[in-house]
């Protein structure tokens, strides 16, 4: 392995959707403990700049495998799958309408400062997204079946930005 | 051979050859140099026992500059010429710095970063920091007895790009090798860790006297991982004493004050707030030039008034610092209060109120930075200190972004992005046969450019002329350890390497600072060419002895033909540093970097396969030495 390899090889993981996040924050930091420019602060100039190169790329490497979302959508970029950004043509119109309802009511919530239903809100839309992951799961490593598993992380990418609007919302309700 | 006389790096052969490195804590109202002795880190007093050392400089007609206690007594009467709280306006326009109207300087607003007009001369804020790091200097000197290493400086954890340059520029006129920047609430959680060996979420709460940090930690297994920071880069114990000031004019009916009447009265509401930490009642009493007198006071409740308002906007970064963590107020182990400002007892308990927890107190909270960054500075430089090895995973305070058509920015790395990181952006011409294009970094969170800070404009010249679109350029932002940003750009599709033309918003180019490194060493009768010469002999130093570590550690990467070349490649190094050609060492420096290229990505690699297999390092090496 080294500093071209893909994120998983860099770490010696599995190229998997399912992934101990344990394991893989302890490699993280095994390999920053031995690349870091804290431990190249005195080297010579070409070494700190090694150094930089490869603590820069195990920060690129953690931060794409970390997320599930993330993951996903680096293991369909390795497989030539493309995403696409949040593309409303491309998605299907009863998705979208869904999509409207949902943000209707987090707008709805936040305008009439309901902090109750914007917790319901997030923990609704928290165990949708977490039935979606372990669908993800299944899609990418028992069916191997990268269609569904692209049209799935669209979805996700969607419900990903509204979980955010919310906790915005809950964030500026507390202020 | 004398090649294997030389320790291995982080083993230091014998207790003399400790090598000296200090911690700097460049405060806004005063700065503080430590350094580790015998394990222990300690701040290191003045020749009268004095650990702080106000940041003040005072510059004279006849050239001498005063520097800390000396400057504090004249500020009432030389309030012109004597800088304080310099660090509010490192890497800033004049537009940016509040209370200018209260301030007695004669600024001068130049491209980049604002100056103060002096008997001395223009001085820029880079330029009198400098001479508050040569004053720590010359004090660490004296009391190690030797050359120092390095130094590590901290910076608020909310400083900005241009401000972490103008500090790292400050060092490098103070003539200081800066090891690292360090984020102050960082360098103070390491003062704490490693005492208290704890493990678990922090939350650093730093109320200095200009600046308001607040990061949250987490530590695992010697991992002190930055989880988020934010603040205010202008809030902090002066603008207390400015509000008692405020209101000490409309209490005493005061008309306009005249500079000297303003420093004056300024510094008797600072020493109220100070008063007010165990007193219920403080005076504040001044003969004014005017003949008029002064001679109110102010108690405790008053002054929690007026204290209210600013300490409750240092929660709004604590709050968002949570949430961007991801964390509640429960997740939170410990609060470490840094700052002197933290004395008020009016902070402390607005702090614990939050947290619901009593905040952690029991280090000085004007000597824990320092204390911090001495720590984190031995461990730079490889003096072993009998503990376990540490490492810090810090973030970028403010996300980093361009500016796109409209107005607006796009974000490149969000704020809060391990360091270092890099980011790769594609660009494309909008015209036929276009060859240059202009790209402007912001720093900011917010949507329009006119909300963010301009970081630098540059410009992609030297593009091979194409139809509109057709090239491919490649932008690539590196943001390293320290926080700070470099730009790199190539056209995908020939491979040209666009030239990059960097003109920063702030902070100063390298020709500014080459001219004032010429200056002040021509006043000191030094000779900049003779200095240079001492540079590249100590890198060469390095160098040379962190090859022959590598060798001696890893001997079975090589083939005996690459040996043999890294072998000569030292000698020829060795041979020109002991003469007084600065280009040939710079070219057996090349030599030797070049010869040693293949090998130091073979070590990486190693190193790397082994920390994932699980062994120790410390384990294998031994199993090969015996």
């Amino acid at each position: 392995m080294d500093l071209r390899s893909d994120h998983f090889a860099l770490f010696e993981l599995p190229r998997a959707f399912r992934l101990d996040v344990a394991e893989l924050d302890a490699r993280y930091r095994n390999v920053q403990g031995q690349v870091h420019p804290d431990r190249f602060a005195h080297a010579g100039a070409a070494e700190r700049r090694l150094s930089m190169q490869w603590a820069t790329r195990a920060n690129e490497a953690y931060r794409a495998l970390k997320k599930p979302l993330e993951r996903a959508k680096y293991l369909l970029h390795l497989a030539g799958h493309d995403v696409q950004a949040e593309n409303n043509t491309a998605m299907p119109a009863d998705f979208l309408m869904e999509q409207m309802e949902w943000r209707e009511a987090v707008m709805e919530a936040r305008g009439g400062g309901d902090h109750h239903e914007l917790e319901r809100l997030h923990n609704r839309l928290r165990a949708d997204l977490d039935r979606r992951y372990a669908e993800l799961g299944e899609l990418f490593d028992v069916a191997g079946d990268l269609d569904a598993a692209t049209d799935c992380v669209r979805r996700l990418m969607f419900l990903e930005k509204l979980l955010h609007e919310i906790d915005d919302a809950l964030a500026s309700l507390e202020e | 051979m004398a090649l294997f006389q030389i320790a291995e790096p982080g083993e230091s052969a014998a207790p003399h050859e400790h090598k000296l490195a200090i911690g700097i804590d460049l405060g806004t109202t005063n700065s503080l140099v430590a350094t580790v002795r015998s394990g222990i880190a300690v701040v290191l007093n003045d020749d009268q026992g004095r650990p702080l050392l106000p940041s003040i400089v005072r510059y004279q007609a006849d050239g001498r500059i005063d520097v800390g206690y000396g400057a504090h007594t004249r500020q009432a009467v030389d309030p012109k010429n004597t800088i304080v709280s310099v660090k509010r306006f490192m890497g800033r326009g004049l537009k940016d710095i509040a209370h200018v109207e209260a301030m007695p300087y004669d600024f001068v607003e130049a491209p980049g970063m604002v100056k103060v007009r002096t008997v001395a001369g223009v001085k820029s804020p880079v330029e009198v920091s400098s001479e508050i790091l040569k004053s720590l200097k010359a004090r660490a000197e004296a009391a190690l007895g030797g050359d120092l290493v390095g130094a590590v400086i901290t910076v608020p954890a909310y400083f900005d790009d241009a401000q972490r340059q103008a500090t790292k520029d400050a060092a490098r006129l103070a003539g200081l090798d800066v090891l690292r920047l360090l984020n102050e609430p960082t360098a103070a959680a390491i003062a704490y860790g490693l005492d208290n060996g704890a493990e678990g979420v922090y939350a650093v709460y730093d109320l200095g006297g200009g600046t308001f940090d607040i990061s949250i930690l987490k530590l695992t297994k010697g991992v002190f991982e930055v989880m988020s920071t934010g603040g205010d880069s202008a809030l902090g114990g002066d603008d207390f004493d400015h509000r008692i000031f405020c209101w000490a004019i409309e209490e005493a009916r005061l008309q306009p004050l005249s500079p000297e009447d303003g420093r004056l009265l300024m510094m008797r509401c600072r020493e109220a707030k100070e008063f007010l930490t165990i007193n219920p009642e403080a005076p504040i009493t001044a003969r004014l030039a005017t003949g008029e007198m002064v001679d109110i006071k102010l108690d405790v409740a008053t002054f929690a008034e007026i204290a209210q308002t600013l300490i409750s906007k240092t929660m709004q970064p604590v709050k968002k610092a949570l949430r961007d963590a991801g964390l509640r107020v429960e997740d939170v182990k410990g609060v470490v209060m840094v700052g002197g400002a933290t004395r008020m007892p009016q902070v402390q308990k607005a702090v614990g109120d939050f947290f619901r927890q009593e905040p952690l107190t029991n280090l000085d909270p004007d000597k824990v930075v320092a204390l911090g960054a001495a720590t984190q500075a031995n461990l730079l430089v490889g003096n072993k200190t009998g503990k376990d090895e540490w490492l810090l995973l810090d973030v970028i305070p403010l996300s980093l972004g361009l500016e796109m058509m409209g107005g607006l920015t796009e974000k490149v790395i969000p704020r809060n992005s391990t360091i270092p990181t890099a980011r790769a952006q594609e660009f494309t011409t909008f015209k036929d046969g276009q060859t240059a294009m202009a790209i402007h970094v912001v720093q900011g969170e917010r949507e329009l450019v006119a909300d963010c800070r301009s970081l630098a404009r540059f410009e992609l010249r030297g593009i091979p002329p194409m139809v509109a679109g057709a090239a491919r350029i490649r932008v690539t932002f590196q943001v390293d350890a320290d926080g700070l940003l470099s730009v790199a750009a190539r056209e995908q599709t020939t491979g040209v390497e666009a030239s990059v033309v960097v003109k920063p918003s702030y902070g100063l180019s390298d020709d500014e600072i080459a001219g004032m490194l010429k200056d002040s060493l021509e006043h000191a009768k030094d000779d900049a060419l003779a200095r240079a010469l001492k540079e590249a002999q100590v890198e060469a130093q390095r160098m040379i002895e962190a090859t022959a570590a590598a060798l001696k550690e890893d001997p079975h990467l090589l083939s005996v033909a690459e040996a043999t070349r890294i072998g000569e490649a030292i000698e020829k190094l060795r041979v020109a540093t002991a003469g007084d050609n600065r280009r040939l060492i710079n070219i057996a420096m090349d030599d030797l970097g070049f010869e040693t290229q293949e090998f130091a990505h073979r070590r990486m690699n190693q190193s790397v396969n082994r920390a994932l297999s699980g062994r120790k390092v410390d384990e294998i090496s031994m199993g090969e030495k015996t």
